[in-house]
């Protein structure tokens, strides 16, 4: 039983993000969707909009991000950094709000151009490329693979990658559990799913909350020395639930899951002092992942 | 038998405020017709024509329920249900 971690945080901004980002961005470019100078606007949670802010930036474009006030303040500092423009969005509902509010503002302005992450089939296409093969190669054996499942690209784009040349991989989602006042919708026809998401590329999908995300973050801290983020944390113990079930049938497995990225911009949240107890309490109500 | 079901703020209403409550079934369909009995009316909000809404995502002790046997997934004592409405992340 082998768990294998993939380091994106080695990415240029950190973050796994960056290959969604550049790919976006140059499928558009090669679309004729964008002038030099124009703006993107872009609904994130963060890690999206920081690594279109530095692409943006190096492109010659403007960036605007919605992002939910409930975030860390590291990610509206690196935003800031990079040149981006923030309008936050209402804590209740989370990133559903985020499209929500993005959605309403590219339709008031038309010359904006909103990439949209969670339905660009670039984002998806960036895995598809570049993640799927690079596990392949540096991995023949995979038998597992899991990722977060946020906007499902990485989930969508490797899961297609070995569904076309490795079937019997398992991909496997880890969904952040947030607390209450980000499942607080009007009404639960409110609900959002990505416009990239496919159930079928998936084998199963885990919900996993703060306390086991924190706790898992830890442990790969203290016994890997690999400094991850929280989302990390979550990937990491739908990951170990995998390998549980594997060894109980006896199977062997080599299990390859996502580092998203580094612990940097969480430093704030108190997820790496303290008891876990009292980082959990002190991340409830937050976009943690 | 109890299965614990964790309800979300937005059906809380149905529950009386209760954010946890109790329910009987070997089959999530069962749990979720015993839910009906008790909270009347969160069954149509949980449920349409074709089985469970789309917005509304079911886990079996943290275990998406569409990866398992959906409504047919078997259930027994000790098991927690916990129901959200689809929020995405990124």
């Amino acid at each position: 039983m082998r768990l294998w971690a993939k380091l994106e945080d080695r990415n240029p901004t950190g973050s796994v993000k960056d290959r969604a980002a550049l790919n976006m961005v140059i499928q558009a470019e090669a679309q004729g969707l964008l002038t030099p100078g124009c703006t993107l606007l872009e609904p994130t949670s963060g890690n999206t909009g920081i690594s279109l802010a530095m692409v943006a930036k190096q492109r010659g474009y403007k960036l605007i991000c919605v992002m939910p006030e409930n975030t860390s303040v590291e990610r509206t500092q690196l935003l800031t950094m990079w040149g981006a423009t923030i309008i936050t969005s209402p804590a209740a509902g989370g990133s559903n709000e985020a499209v929500r509010v993005a959605k309403g503002l590219a339709a008031e302005h038309p010359d904006w151009v909103m990439l949209y992450q969670y339905g660009n089939a670039a984002n998806a296409q960036a895995h598809y490329d570049s993640t799927g093969p690079e596990l392949l190669l540096d991995l023949p054996e995979i038998t597992h693979f899991v990722a977060g499942l946020g906007t499902t690209g990485t989930l969508m784009g490797v899961g297609r990658y070995f569904r076309d040349h490795k079937p019997e991989v398992q991909i496997v989602a880890a969904e952040p559990r947030y607390g209450e006042v980000v499942y607080g919708l009007r009404n639960i026809d409110e609900g959002f799913i990505p416009e990239l998401y496919d159930a079928s590329l998936l084998t199963s999908r885990f919900s996993v909350g703060p306390l086991d995300a924190l706790k898992r973050t830890r442990q790969l801290l203290e016994l890997e020395g690999i400094f991850a983020g929280i989302s990390t944390g979550a990937i990491l113990h739908a990951a170990l639930g995998v390998a549980k079930k594997a060894d109980e049938a006896g199977q062997e497995a080599d299990i390859a899951f996502i580092v998203c990225d580094g612990g940097w911009k969480y430093l704030s949240t108190g997820a790496y002092e303290g008891t876990l107890e009292e980082a959990e309490a002190k991340i409830e109500g937050q976009l943690w992942a | 038998m109890a299965i614990e079901v964790r309800v979300p703020t937005i059906l809380r209403e149905y529950t009386g405020g209760e954010k946890s409550v109790n329910a009987e079934g070997d089959t999530l369909q069962a749990v979720i017709s015993n839910l009906e009995v008790n909270y009347p009316g969160i069954g149509g909000r949980l449920l349409d024509d074709s089985g469970l809404r789309r917005f509304v995502n079911v886990y079996l002790n943290d275990e998406d329920v569409r990866f398992l046997d959906g409504l047919n997934t078997s259930v027994g004592d000790k098991d927690a249900i916990t129901i959200l409405p689809a929020v995405a992340g990124g």
